[in-house]
Order: C-alpha cells, then sequence, then structure tokens
C-alpha cells in the first residue's frame, strides 16, 4: 500500500464509505499502531468521534474491594522510573497524564480538557507545536489544585539527565511553555509528526510540582513520594509495601462525577503465573491477573472452573528467527561476525527464502501456543486479523529443496547439502523456555527433510539477555548462524522500534554490543526511508514510509517473523474492565466496574 | 559465661567478612545485570545505562566494590536497591518479622510433634507405632516443600475451597476476625514447613532416645521403682535432648532455605521472596543484605545451641 492508496482510505473515511474503526483495523493489519492510524484522521482533519468510554456505574463507591494479582509485584510508584510493566501499571492507579489510549487507538483526554487538532488550534500547521488546554478543579490526593505548572515541572524533572528517569528521551529534547494556568505548549523544536507522546500515555503521568520539587535532580532517589505517589488518579494509597503489595482507596475528590465505582483496591505482587491464574479463574480470589506467560493447554483447563476467562492483549510482541548476515565464525579486524563480513550461506537469498519456507509458523504457533501466538509475516506487527497484502509467509518443504537445488546446493553423501566447500551446517541459538525449544525441535526437523543440519543451542535466559559484553553467548553478540527471541515494542509510535535495523544502530565491538541492531542486517535504502520518516510531518506519507520499511526488512528475508505474541490476561467473570492494548492496564481504572 | 558470648561473638566476625567476600566475589563473577530491563528498552539510550553503571559504580573492579560495601556496611550503611532505589535495611525490616513468624512457628509445629512422636517410637522401637510413624517421617522428608505445598493447595485451596493460597500481609478485618483470617492464610505455609523439618527431627529424636534408654542409669532408675512415666520424662528425654538441640540449631539454615521455597509458593512477603526477586533482577545490594541477614541468624542460632547445652547439660562449662 503506498502513499495513494493511503489517501483514497482517508477519503473514503471522511465521506462516511469507511468506518473509522475498519481503517484503522486496515493499517494495523499493514504493521502499523492503531494511535498512529488515528493520528492519521485527526491530522486530516477527520474528526475523531468523541465516543465516551462505557461507564455502568451510577455513583461513586459502593462496588466493595477491587483486587488485582501481579505475579511479579511492583517495587516503587515513581512513574519516570517505572521499568517494568508491573511498575508502570501501578503508578497508573495513582498518576494520569493529560490524554491516554483507548483500545481502538484514540486519544482520550483524561488530565486535558480536549485533545488538541488543527480545528481546535492546538497543532501548529508546522508539526512543531502542539498546545493542550488542562482540565479546570482537578485536586492533587492532598487538596492542591492541579495547574500547568505541574506539567512544565513533570518535564522539568523528567528530562533532566541527573534525576535518571527511563523517559528522559522523551522529554530532553523538547520545550515546554506555560501559556496561562490552564494552558501548555510543547514545542518540539523540529517538525514532529508523533506529537502525542510527552504526557500522553504511559511515560506521560504528571508529577505534582509541590512534592516533587525538593527532590528533583540528583536527590530524586529519596524522595518518599517514590513509595507514597500524591496523584490525580481515582484511588490514593494507603499502604505500599515494596515487592508485596499495595492498597487503595476510592478517592472522594476524583475530577470524573459517579467514579470509581469501587470503595478501595488491592495489588498482590509475586509468586508465579499458573497459581495466579488459578486466583483468578479456578478460585475467584482474586478479579484480575496480570500477563499470565502459562501454556495456553493449562489456561483452557482452568478456565473451565468458570469463575473467568482469559483476555488476550493484541500488542505487538513478536518473536522472530534472524539469519545472520555476517560469518560469526571468522574474525575479521579482531571481531567475530564484524559487519564487514558476509555469511557464507545466508548470504545467498536462495538459501534464506529456503529457510523461511522450512518454518511452519502455524503449527508452531497452534502446537505450543495456543491462543497465545498469532501466526505472522510482518515484522511492524499487531493484530493480524486483517493481514498485509504486501508479504505472505508459506511452509512448503518440497519447494525449499527446488530452490536449494536449483541455486547449486547439493546434497552430499551425509545428506547435508553444500556447495564449493561450505555446507549447510547452522547453529541454531535461543534462550533457555520449554516452548523455545520446542519450536526448535519443530524448526530442526523441517530443515532435515531439505538437507540442512541445525545444532541447537540454549543460554540461559540471564545470560542470554544479559548484556554483558564479556560473555560470548548474549544474543547482542549473535555469534551463531541464527537466532530466536521476542522484541516488544513499547511505544505507540514505531520510530523507535524499526531504527533497531539502521546501520547507525548496528551492535558491534565498538560500542560494547550496546546498540540495538542486534541482527546486523543493513539496507541503504531501508536507512534512507527511516531518514525520511523522522523528518515527514505528513502522517499519510509517514505511514507509507514504515510500511516500506517493514517490507524492505521482511522482503530480504534475513528476518523471519515467526507470530505476534498476545499477552493473555486472567478477568474474572463478573469483572467489566475497561482495557487497552495501546495503554496501560490500570488506564482507564475509574471506568471499571462489577456485576452483582 | 557472658566472657564466652563476647568470645563466640567475636570469633564469629571474621566468619562473616569471609561469608560476605565469598558472597561479593561470586556475585561479581555471575552473569546478568541490573539494567538488563533497560537493555531492551529501546526508550532508554544506552548513554543512560551506562550513566547509571557508573554512578553505582558497577564498572570498579571488584575488589573496590567490595571494600566500599565493606565500609558503608560498617558505618551502618547498607546501601539501596539499584531496582527499587530504596534503602535496603528498610526492605528488609518490612519483612523479616513476617519470616521470623512463619519460621519460628513452623518450628515450634516441627517440635511440638516431632518430640513426642519420637520419644513414643523409641519407648516401643519396631512397635506398630514406630514402623507407622518412621514410614510417615520418611515420606515426609522425601518430599520437598515445593511438592508438598502446591499439593496442599490442590487439595485445601481448590478441590475443598478451606484456605486461601494467597497470603496477604495487611488484612482489612479487625479483632477476633483478623486473627481468624491470619490463622487461616498461615496453616498451610506453617504446616508444610513446620512437618518437613518435624520428620527428619523425629529421626533423631527417636535415635537419640534409643541411644540414651539402655543406659544403666535408666534401668537404675526403674529398679527404684519410678513409673514410667517420670522415668522417660526426666531421665531419658532430658538427657536424649542435647544431640536434638543441636540439630535444631544446625538445621536452621535449611528451614531458613525451605522458607525461601515456600514463601514463593504461598506468596508471603518475607525475606526469603525478596532473596529470589533479588537473584532473579540481579540486585546485588540486596542480595548482599539478605544472605547476610541469613549467615548471621545462621551463627545466632549456633550460639544459642552452644548456651543450651550447658542449661541441658550441666557437666559442659565455658571457659
Amino acid at each position: 500500500m503506498n502513499e495513494t492508496q493511503l489517501r483514497a482510505l482517508v477519503e473514503e473515511v471522511r465521506r462516511g464509505a469507511l468506518p473509522r474503526r475498519r481503517f484503522i483495523e486496515q493499517l494495523v493489519g499493514l504493521g502499523l499502531t492503531a494511535p498512529m492510524a488515528s493520528m492519521i484522521l485527526m491530522h486530516e482533519g477527520v474528526a475523531q468521534t468523541p465516543t465516551p468510554l462505557p461507564y455502568l456505574g451510577t455513583k461513586r463507591g459502593g462496588g466493595g474491594t477491587l483486587r488485582l494479582m501481579y505475579w511479579q509485584a511492583p517495587v516503587h510508584l515513581n512513574p519516570h522510573f517505572a521499568s517494568g510493566t508491573k511498575d508502570q501499571d501501578s503508578c497508573r492507579i495513582f498518576y494520569e497524564p493529560l490524554g491516554g489510549w483507548d483500545a481502538e487507538g484514540n486519544l482520550i483526554p483524561v488530565l486535558a480538557s480536549e485533545v488538541p487538532t488543527r480545528a481546535n488550534g492546538g497543532l501548529s500547521a508546522d508539526g512543531r507545536n502542539v498546545t493542550w488546554k488542562l482540565k479546570r478543579g482537578v485536586k492533587w490526593h492532598d487538596g492542591r489544585d492541579f495547574t500547568a505548572d505541574d506539567v512544565i515541572f513533570t518535564w522539568q524533572y523528567a528530562g533532566d539527565p541527573a534525576s535518571a528517569m527511563l523517559s528522559v528521551n522523551i522529554y530532553r529534547d523538547v520545550k515546554v511553555v506555560k501559556v496561562d494556568s490552564h494552558t501548555v505548549r510543547i514545542e518540539f523544536g523540529k517538525p514532529t509528526p508523533f506529537w502525542a507522546e510527552p504526557f500522553v500515555g504511559t511515560w506521560g503521568l504528571i508529577l505534582p510540582k509541590h512534592v516533587f520539587e525538593p527532590f528533583a535532580g540528583a536527590k530524586s532517589r529519596e524522595n518518599p513520594a517514590n513509595l507514597k505517589p500524591v496523584g490525580t488518579g481515582p484511588y490514593r494509597l494507603l499502604d505500599f509495601k515494596p515487592g508485596d503489595m499495595l492498597r487503595a482507596e476510592a478517592n472522594p475528590t476524583y475530577h470524573v462525577p459517579n467514579q470509581p465505582f469501587f470503595d478501595a483496591l488491592d495489588l498482590k505482587g509475586g509468586g508465579d503465573a499458573t497459581s495466579a491464574a488459578r486466583s483468578v479463574l479456578q478460585t475467584g480470589e482474586f478479579d484480575l491477573a496480570w500477563n499470565l506467560s502459562v501454556e495456553d493447554v493449562i489456561l483452557r483447563q482452568l478456565e473451565a472452573a468458570g469463575r473467568g476467562r482469559v483476555h488476550f492483549f493484541e500488542g505487538s510482541d513478536l518473536e522472530f528467527v534472524a539469519l545472520n548476515p555476517t560469518d560469526p565464525w571468522k574474525e575479521v579486524d579482531g571481531e567475530r561476525a564484524s559487519a564487514k563480513s558476509r555469511h557464507p550461506a545466508f548470504g545467498e537469498r536462495a538459501v534464506r527464502e529456503a529457510m523461511s519456507l522450512l518454518i511452519d509458523r502455524k503449527s508452531i504457533s497452534e502446537a505450543i501456543y495456543g491462543r497465545g501466538a498469532i501466526a505472522s509475516a510482518n515484522f511492524l506487527n499487531n493484530p493480524v486479523r486483517f493481514r498485509s497484502t504486501n508479504l505472505k509467509y508459506e511452509f512448503n518443504i518440497e519447494k525449499a529443496n527446488q530452490v536449494l537445488e536449483a541455486a547449486g546446493w547439493k546434497r552430499g553423501p551425509d545428506g547435508i547439502r553444500a556447495k564449493g566447500g561450505s555446507k549447510l551446517k547452522f547453529v541454531f541459538q535461543t534462550s533457555v523456555s520449554g516452548p523455545r525449544q520446542k519450536c526448535q525441535a519443530i524448526i530442526k526437523d523441517a530443515c532435515g527433510k531439505a538437507g540442512i543440519d541445525l545444532e541447537l543451542k540454549s543460554v540461559v535466559a540471564a545470560v542470554y539477555f544479559g548484556g554483558d559484553f564479556a560473555n560470548p553467548d548474549t544474543y547482542q553478540k549473535f555469534w551463531v548462524d541464527m537466532q530466536m527471541y521476542t522484541t516488544t515494542m513499547t511505544q505507540p509510535d514505531p520510530q523507535t522500534f524499526m531504527e533497531q535495523f539502521t546501520s547507525w544502530e548496528l551492535s558491534q565491538k565498538e560500542n560494547k554490543w550496546a546498540r540495538r541492531n542486534i541482527t546486523r542486517w543493513q539496507n541503504a535504502d531501508y536507512d534512507a526511508t527511516h531518514k525520511a520518516a523522522q523528518a515527514e510531518i505528513d502522517p499519510v506519507k509517514r505511514a507509507a514510509l514504515f510500511i516500506r520499511m517493514n517490507d524492505l526488512l521482511v522482503g530480504d528475508q534475513h528476518v523471519v517473523p515467526l507470530f505476534s505474541r498476545p499477552r493473555p490476561y486472567g478477568v474474572g467473570a463478573k469483572l467489566r474492565p475497561v482495557l487497552s492494548a495501546w495503554d496501560n492496564t490500570t488506564w482507564a481504572l475509574g471506568y471499571w466496574t462489577r456485576e452483582s | 559465661m557472658g566472657g564466652y558470648i563476647l568470645r563466640r561473638c567475636l570469633i564469629a566476625l571474621p566468619s562473616l567478612l569471609g561469608i560476605s567476600a565469598v558472597l561479593f566475589t561470586v556475585l561479581a563473577l555471575a552473569p546478568g545485570d541490573p539494567f538488563e530491563e533497560l537493555a531492551t528498552n529501546p526508550n532508554v539510550p544506552p548513554e543512560v545505562r551506562m550513566a547509571l553503571r557508573v554512578q553505582f559504580g558497577l564498572d570498579d573492579p571488584v575488589w573496590e566494590r567490595y571494600v566500599r560495601w565493606l565500609a558503608s556496611m560498617l558505618k551502618g550503611d547498607w546501601g539501596y536497591s539499584f531496582v527499587s532505589r530504596i534503602n535496603v535495611d528498610e526492605l528488609i525490616l518490612q519483612r523479616l518479622p513476617t519470616t521470623i513468624v512463619v519460621i519460628g512457628l513452623s518450628q515450634l509445629l516441627a517440635i511440638a510433634v516431632a518430640i513426642p512422636v519420637g520419644v513414643l517410637a523409641a519407648v516401643k522401637p519396631y512397635s506398630w507405632f514406630d514402623r507407622i510413624a518412621s514410614t510417615v517421617a520418611f515420606v515426609g522428608f522425601s518430599l520437598p516443600t515445593f511438592f508438598t505445598g502446591v499439593l496442599f493447595i490442590l487439595l485445601f485451596s481448590i478441590t475443598l475451597g478451606w484456605l486461601p493460597f494467597v497470603y496477604r500481609s495487611d488484612i482489612s478485618s479487625t479483632g477476633w476476625q483478623f486473627l481468624w483470617d491470619h490463622f487461616k492464610q498461615s496453616i498451610m505455609p506453617i504446616t508444610v514447613l513446620g512437618l518437613f523439618q518435624a520428620a527428619s527431627m523425629m529421626r533423631y529424636v527417636r535415635s537419640a532416645v534409643l541411644d540414651v534408654i539402655r543406659l544403666d542409669y535408666v534401668t537404675t532408675a526403674r529398679s527404684k521403682g519410678l513409673s514410667e512415666r517420670v522415668v522417660v520424662l526426666r531421665h531419658v528425654v532430658r538427657n536424649a535432648m542435647i544431640p536434638v538441640v543441636t540439630l535444631v540449631a544446625l538445621q536452621m539454615p535449611t528451614v531458613f532455605g525451605g522458607a525461601i521455597v515456600t514463601e514463593q509458593i504461598f506468596r508471603i512477603p518475607g525475606i526469603g521472596s525478596l532473596l529470589i526477586d533479588a537473584i532473579l533482577r540481579n540486585d546485588t545490594p540486596v542480595i548482599m543484605a539478605v544472605t547476610f541477614v541469613f549467615s548471621g541468624l545462621v551463627i545466632f542460632f549456633n550460639l544459642v545451641a552452644d548456651v543450651l547445652y550447658g542449661w541441658l547439660d550441666p557437666r559442659i562449662s565455658y571457659r
């Protein structure tokens, strides 16, 4: 799909011929994110119909206690230093951003009074500034008023490298100006196509200036508010034990009328995923369990108790196999798998094509992961309900044999194909994990039938993902022929995610293998397209550029996507949560209710 | 006596020092990095991660880090967690009471079961009671706590639905209801841990009593016409207790080890589960502090055992 086709689609939505939801689904199918699709419509002036989130409650309180089970416990409650989703979700109970992303990728105002658009003067034509109007009458948990000063302070605090916050990248290079007591303007300094990143979603939670100011910069660690949040959210903290549990009560001065529904909230952490699933699906002790990474067979057994069901969050975690473009067995300039070298077999397109044909994505995802995997042909990937028309995947041993034969790889006396002194014998590594080893075995079996011999290697996760640059077995080094792991897109905008295949991100000796292009795939066209996307402010053109990057990458077949991995959540039968794959689990906690 | 305890405490210092040095080196050599999560987070530029490593001194040589850790430890500064940036002593103090209560109660349960059963089994060796008790004990200490724990959960929480299997440190109810709720959620972890201990302890009690019961002074006591009850309780059990006390004290490390597993299964917020989390996240200051507390407790219980000897057997003197 190119720019012209995208524009035609936008026109159809404008005329009302194509439902908005369907448009977003199509773009998601092309590997873009729903927030991105919805921003295209906003930019093109197709107004977002203000569909309010469903809320079944009629008054504040009276709903009893909401009990959440996280098998990893939150360890602190500073939203800008929250490294895991467990901490981010916990912070979101207390803090709120200016806006959040709903399940369809619509930007929903939270602490803002409206979403900035070109029509209401919120967005500048040159894409350099965004003006947010803040909601009035919002109070912090300690009774102070929420104003523009808090937003300005959050920017200063998070953007200061001395505070060592994880959101520093988002706030470091922007400037935030106070227009009046309830209006702020973000100045990006350059045309910024995806403007809804500062103060929106997971990394956008606003901090109270009066609580955090005495502990800005290097003193950030000593702030008691890291454990005792003072936010604007629907619940306020009663008690927090790091690494164990937190308890909260309804905020009596919450700025949304008749919310929250529950009187109190308990979040218990720790243990293991299977028993967390039990506590919701089988015994009903808890209302919701987070990220149940348990085999689907077991989840189905637990669901049979009828106390709850499993919801699958179609996020953007992608499991893939990388075929090394460089030679891991020879040293060039004192470095194995140097970017200057070329893999003797995978350097040849026919071999990569055969490998792709030998990976039975459908059987692997169905037999091993069940509902926990959706086979995919795209790298930049989201739910594949509407599959990209550009790329397809196929499993065909016959065809793989033909391709190899035609390319001159002949079977030797041992049944393994060889050509000009190099043999199709590869080392295939991944982390130690039951499903991954089964997956390796299935691929090895199919390869064996095509005269390719795989030696399977599995590395303990702590080492494999450990990032220790002295260790030869890390995935960053990639000193084998093939490897398999999951990559996660943590932001609604794919720019940073797709940067992991640009040549300036090459993970190699000179940067202690700390950069993100671990596969070491390079392509001048891809680099140029990514550079163009960074500066392109027309969202339609930009979307087309990302689709092109995806096609370039997957089309070259050094990267073989296997499946996207939706995250399973256990939800009690009576709970009515409002969830979204594009934001935290607790992003709309005020809207949650329970049937009596 | 006071001098003896003081001397023992002084002797304990070099062992603690040795333990800490070995631990620190092993942790430094082990793979992994507390900022692993950041490495896979594209939001965080590698420079921020490198800066944090420098700030936490992770790039310095091992001995330098050890000396620095030791120096601040001596000043009473336990450091702070890399992961949560909270002071380690705070984290441990929050969790230590729970662990002590759970381990203490399970030890009491173990003693309450093991001593009577062991003594009865020894008084009538190879009787039916002895055979059944010994078989059950054998099964008991062959089954690890992570197995019995899950078995208990399946039986009592899932099939019967009697007991909750998620331990909650803050129960909102008050008064009797509060005690009852705490009791209900503690039964399973305490029983699992207690019975595991009781099984091996019972075997020791039995053999210790068997050793004593054949001695001449017991025959003398019987021939004096003392009732069997008095003979066993006053003359046999007291003397048989010396090896048992040693065992109870020396088994404390095993109990703590078992507690780590049990705490994880039942989600008890004790220092055992703190240790597991810290290990999984490569949070060195927390791992060091928790293992340090564990080794301190082990040394302490050894001392307690030695002091108890003197009370049980006046012939042992402290010099």
